[in-house]
């Protein structure tokens, strides 16, 4: 789960990190009177959106009187913001973060990371601050340095302060940095989180160490354990089939195609979707009904793929183990009646149960196309939709 | 011969009396699995489908001599389970449960460091020894003993190639999922490295998913070290980058993680990947035929 990029510097203050200043805004009304109560010569409008890349897109702003902040308060506020995170249809703004300017003097990086192949947490930092990680990993890896933390002791003084002056940041800073340092792994570790980047950390004039961003995404297994965290999740960033789909325990990402899928298990899932693709199709989502769905729940699935306008036809792919095909059969009678199924439906079902179920479905008056094998049953829907 | 378990596999179940590690006792009872102990915190002392429940992994290890532990636990107290296994110097523990919080693993993993167990999972479907031994959640049925080794990351799409192979008429040595989550226990190189030197093992299927690099690192050692032929697959080719497929591992990010940089790597080290998962079993046909292996891998 992310998080805005305010609700972030609160958890980080939380850790004794530095950020500067700042009130949150949902009208240019409540912008004018946040940077009122700053009292600062510069604030910066910030939009407030799950996604990096807002300064290149426009999104971030310096205001030098109040006019301005209103003024580009006004302009932000329900503006699709295009950046390379967020995809062509872009996100729009509906928060801004009102923050007191800061007298930059030099701009680095700083993330944390787990590290897939040491199965260990990771701190990764550099003197190329605010520009895009990825590039900088691409085009000179010698300028990023990784501190690897080992759990028990978690990351210590010495390798903080390793980092800090592997970042060049100047000598008489370092344990003002090791120390955000110690603060952000803390962060990470306490809150669950599974990528912590501050792009940029800065060096002010009057000799600070400051977090100006702060991007968190959080372990969405760990969260019954954060409800604080919980609290920060913004519906309107999501996508609403996917707030559906995770109500009823599905496993549903949004896509672009015209095919919907209902598939049980992850590995299978994705299968589908390049089966499908294989055969000239696009799906229009990944659906995992997991293994101990109900007929309930199939039924929910069913109904979540056809609230999508682009869907021109449902495969449905099963390979029942622990999940029975005549469960997934009563799913798609029981749906398919309370919504009126008028695309066609490929139906391929193997595994536990499967005669029952495909009696269900010969027996239910449905026109329904069935399926041997993945195959058969992926080019059956792209032939259909056409 | 096969790797990991087999007949003599003494089973002990945690989180035994739970309705989802109920239902899959007895069907592992039902196969043929020697199960001799379960454990649930509390409920020592009493039975369940004819299995002696105990308090502590200790105790039933000391009462019953299991050597590999199978965990149901819910995923809140999943991680702590897999240390109690460990404690109790099983020699493998093979973890179910899906959704166990990252750093939870991370702490895990650490701490199994140097000790003697091997853990398989979590979020896995297990590991099976058709006709021998069935530890976890996949449906016997569709196994047939025989000699080529499945390993996968994916539950569904092992049942998906192990069906292909028995339909064909193709068994299986053992088949083991190592699950799909970012941190676990057992990995692509220690099942291949097994299956290599298993003697009753003569081909082996790799199926790989997009995140991570796992099946990279895998691919350059089959080139340096392995003897027997291996076919392979790859989900999620397809895959937008930044999108989670369902395993917390399943995800490209930073261009990193894709099907493309896998199966190049896969092919690179001789491994010949299906084009679909439709023809994972024909695959691995069309390559034992040229390595002259299909009679000694044709069961019936």
């Amino acid at each position: 789960m992310n998080i805005h990029e305010y609700q972030g510097k609160q958890v980080l203050k939380q850790y004794g990190v530095a950020v500067p200043e700042g009130h949150v805004a949902f009208s240019p009304e409540e912008a004018v009177k946040a940077a009122k109560e700053l009292g600062t010569d510069v604030v910066v409008v910030k939009a407030q959106i799950h996604a990096g890349g807002r300064g290149k897109a426009g999104g971030v702003k310096l205001a030098k009187n109040l006019d301005e902040v209103r003024e580009y308060a006004k302009e932000l506020i329900g503006k699709v913001l295009v950046t390379h995170q967020t995809g062509p249809e872009g996100k729009e703004v509906k928060r801004l973060y009102i923050e007191a300017g800061s007298n930059i003097e030099k701009e680095y990086y700083l993330g944390l990371v787990l590290d897939r192949e040491t199965s260990r947490v990771t701190l990764m930092g550099s003197e190329e601050g605010g520009m895009d990680i990825e590039e900088v990993a691409a085009n000179t890896p010698e300028r990023i340095f990784y501190e690897e933390i080992d759990p028990v002791v978690g990351l210590t003084g010495f390798q903080a302060r390793r980092m800090a002056f592997n970042m060049n940041i100047p000598a008489k800073l370092v344990n003002k940095a090791a120390k955000l340092m110690l603060g952000l792994y803390q962060a990470y570790i306490e809150k669950d989180a599974a990528i912590v980047e501050i792009n940029p950390l800065v060096i002010t004039g009057d000799g600070q160490v400051v977090a100006l961003d702060a991007k968190f995404n959080f372990d969405a297994n760990a969260l019954g354990r954060h409800p604080d965290i919980m609290e920060m999740r913004d519906y309107d960033e999501e996508d609403a089939k996917e707030i559906e789909a995770s109500k009823y325990d599905l496993s549903y990402i949004s896509l672009d195609g015209n095919i919907g899928c209902m598939v049980n298990g992850a590995g299978l899932a994705m299968a589908t979707m390049d089966t499908i693709n294989y055969y000239g199709g696009s799906p229009a989502n990944f659906l995992d009904v997991g293994g101990g769905a109900t007929a309930e729940k199939v039924t929910e699935a069913f109904k979540i793929i056809l609230s999508d306008k682009n869907v021109k036809g449902i495969f449905v792919n099963i390979f029942g183990g622990i999940m029975k095909c005549d469960i997934i059969a009563e799913g798609v009678i029981q749906a398919a009646k309370e919504v009126s199924l008028d695309v066609p439906l490929v139906v391929r079902l193997e595994g536990t149960n499967v005669e029952l179920g495909k009696k269900l479905l010969n027996e239910s008056g449905l026109n329904i196309v069935a399926a041997g094998t993945m195959a058969e049953g992926a080019k059956q829907i792209v032939e259909l939709v056409g | 011969m096969s790797v990991y378990i087999n007949k003599d596999t003494k089973v002990l179940v945690q989180g035994i009396t739970g309705s989802t590690a109920l239902f899959h006792t007895k069907q592992m009872l039902e196969y043929g699995t020697k199960i001799v102990a379960g454990v649930t915190p509390g409920k020592g002392g009493t039975e369940v489908e004819g299995v002696p429940v105990f308090n502590t992994v200790e105790d039933a290890v000391k009462a019953t001599g299991a050597n590999v532990s199978v965990i149901y636990v819910p995923a809140p107290f999943a991680a702590d389970a897999i240390l109690e296994a460990v404690d109790a110097d099983l020699d493998m523990a093979i973890c179910i449960t899906e959704h166990i919080p990252v750093l939870d693993m991370v702490k895990v993993k650490r701490y199994m460091e140097g000790k003697k167990t091997r853990l398989v999972g979590p979020n896995c479907p297990g590991v099976i020894t058709p006709d021998e031994c069935k530890i976890g959640i996949m449906p016997g049925y569709i196994h047939k003993k025989g000699h080529v080794g499945v390993v996968s990351r994916s539950g569904t799409l092992t049942y998906e190639a192990t069906h292909q192979l028995s339909e064909e008429g193709i068994g299986q040595s053992t088949a083991v999922g190592i699950g799909g989550d970012p941190v676990n226990g057992t990995n692509f190189i220690d099942v291949l490295k097994a299956f290599n030197e298993d003697e009753d093992t003569y081909a082996v299927v790799m199926i790989g998913e997009i995140g991570g690099t796992a099946e990279e690192e895998a691919a350059a050692w089959v080139k340096a070290n392995m003897t027997k032929p291996v076919v392979g697959f790859i989900g999620g080719q397809t895959a937008p980058e930044g999108k989670r497929m369902g395993h917390a591992g399943a995800i490209i990010s930073g261009g990193k993680g894709t099907a493309a940089d896998k199966i190049k790597a896969m092919n690179e080290a001789g491994i010949e990947v299906a084009d679909t998962p439709s023809v994972i079993g024909e695959t691995l046909i069309k390559v034992i035929r040229e390595k002259g292996l299909y009679d000694a891998c044709k069961t019936h």
